[in-house]
């Protein structure tokens, strides 16, 4: 078995924090800005979610601007927990986005406010609440099989 | 407007579920509400755990792939079972063992359960416990 890839903690806070500001200004502003910071916001949920999160811009971000500022991180963490979270962010927004599109707009909002929930929670107190859900994927799953 | 009113509504449940989990997290909770134990469901033994059960407890530690806190919890509950006589820690894989997980309602991983000698679940936690909780929830057992 080869060894998990792993990632210096603050990064995914670091990410999380600039998930949830792009997130709150997609909330507030309006058509098309809004739109456009959705798919902004996906394409690099999808980057994170099937290359890997060091590959986004966020983390492009930390290694360049952030990390030279700390210091050396004191362990490093499995980068699969954050990578499954980053999937379960694009259903979030890619649900907002159908939302807005179709006109149903309580369901974008919705949609986009939990997103905006999730990463919030993520930056401010380093708790993964994508996460949490992978076991209750796999139970419903399970379930269904 | 709407938009707004959003995003306060988000800050809020943000900060809502910030203190819920700050309050909850890691404490230990009587599994039996009624005072009754029911045998049958909430006794796990050595067989199904793979391992043999604590002469006094033992801690079980629900854990998965994608649990950043679980290896905090299990750095506590071995240290715990060093320290303390007759108790065991044994970390499970949630996802190997979805059976036991469906059962005893497992929703979050790290989940805690405190056996008593017989298998019995006497008390359980979710999230990371630290050292003190731990070591109370198995002096309120032996009581």
């Amino acid at each position: 078995m080869s060894r998990p890839s792993q990632v210096d903690p603050r990064g995914p806070r670091v990410a999380a924090a600039l998930t949830s500001l792009v997130l709150a200004l997609a909330i507030v502003v309006p058509p098309p800005a809004r739109e456009f910071l959705l798919v902004l916001q996906g394409a690099v949920f999808a980057v994170g979610a099937f290359v890997s999160v060091a590959a986004t811009p966020y983390a492009v971000f930390f290694r360049g601007v952030v990390r030279p500022r700390l210091a050396p991180p004191t362990d490093l963490e499995d980068a699969r927990p954050p990578q499954f979270a980053q999937l379960v962010g694009l259903i979030f927004v890619v649900v907002a986005l159908a939302g807005f599109l179709t006109g149903l707009d309580a369901l974008g909002y919705g949609a986009a406010a939990a997103a905006l929930v999730a990463a919030l929670l993520n930056a401010v107190t380093g708790f993964c609440l994508g996460c949490e859900l992978y076991l209750t994927s796999r139970r419903l799953a399970k379930s269904l099989a | 407007m709407t938009g707004l009113l959003v995003l306060v509504g988000a800050l809020i449940a943000t900060a809502l579920v910030a203190l819920v989990k700050a309050r909850y997290d890691g404490r230990f909770r009587r599994t039996s509400h009624t005072g009754e134990v029911n045998d049958d469901v909430e006794r796990i033994d050595a067989a199904r755990l793979g391992q043999a059960l604590g002469e006094r407890a033992t801690l079980v530690q629900f854990s998965s792939a994608f649990c950043a806190p679980c290896r905090a919890t299990r750095v506590v509950l071995n240290q715990v079972a060093d320290a303390v006589d007759g108790v065991t820690a044994i970390d499970i894989d949630a996802e190997a063992h979805l059976d036991l997980v469906r059962e005893l309602n497992i929703l979050r991983t790290p989940t805690v359960l405190v056996l008593d000698a017989s298998g019995r679940v006497i008390r359980r936690a979710s999230g990371v416990p630290r050292r003190d909780q731990m070591l109370a929830a198995l002096a309120e057992m032996s009581q």
